[in-house]
């Protein structure tokens, strides 16, 4: 399993991380569902509002219903599917934490950016197992299928 | 009357991978029922063990919240649009 991504949009998720740090940043990827041979590949970064109130927004996310509902008739627009969410933790791992995992979605790809110290250190992606129990990780690569690594990594 | 329902990519798995499908009905909840008479193995997704909509499943009527209408009983016309919004929510650790 593995999420392609461009360059370019890649670096809007990681600035987003980055420009809304301590807070969490959230968006929706669109592009095209994974076919036999094909990845899934993100075709546009969507950003979205984190809607959680204030003292939450450190350690929470929520995109409004109606952010959501705007980005699936783009996609559709488009001839595009929603493909997932990325959202970025700031001074926490790239990994889904339970909270996440109560909260999510089959079918659907969980990027997650963390930001330590105001930089981003790693970008994950996960999917949600079918019985929920826990999430599997899929690769994130580039348009090519080069595995994407973080430049300057924070240890 | 038939309305549409679009169905989010995460829940096409359990609508043979249509985002559209079309029902009968004179209400929102009797569309929803329309498609869960469709495709049963939905009805735990979109409805709890009380039998009331989960309150992370959003439904919109054309651009419009049904939460913000009538709710399940809005009633519906013919051409309507529905649409099942999931909530997204999430964030790291429970600091």
């Amino acid at each position: 399993m593995s999420l392609r991504l461009s360059a370019s949009d890649l670096a809007k998720i990681y600035e987003h991380g980055e420009a809304s740090f301590p807070e969490e940043c959230c968006g929706v990827m669109i592009g095209r569902s994974a076919t036999q041979g094909a990845p899934a590949t993100v075709e546009e970064i969507l950003s979205a509002q984190n809607e959680r109130e204030d003292e939450n927004r450190h350690n929470r996310f929520l995109i409004s219903p109606r952010a959501l509902l705007d980005a699936q008739r783009a996609a559709r627009d488009k001839g595009l599917e929603v493909l997932g969410y990325y959202h970025s933790h700031p001074d926490h791992p790239a990994r889904p934490s339970d909270f996440d995992r109560d909260h999510a979605w089959p079918a659907t790809s969980y990027l997650i950016v963390s930001i330590m110290s105001g930089r981003v250190a790693d970008c994950r992606s996960w999917l949600l197992k079918s019985d929920r129990s826990a999430f599997d990780e899929e690769s994130v690569e580039d348009l090519v299928g080069n595995r994407v690594a973080i430049e300057s990594p924070v240890s | 009357m038939t309305i549409s329902i679009q169905i989010p990519t995460p829940l096409r798995g359990f609508t043979g991978d249509n985002g559209e499908v079309s029902v009968e009905g004179s209400t929102v909840g009797e569309a929803l029922q329309g498609l869960i008479a469709k495709h049963s193995a939905l009805a735990p997704h979109l409805y709890g063990d009380d039998g009331k909509l989960r309150s992370f499943v959003n439904v919109f009527l054309n651009d419009e919240d049904v939460r913000y209408m009538e709710k399940e009983d809005t009633p519906v016309k013919e051409g309507d649009s529905l649409s099942i919004i999931p909530s997204i929510a999430g964030g790291g650790g429970a600091r």
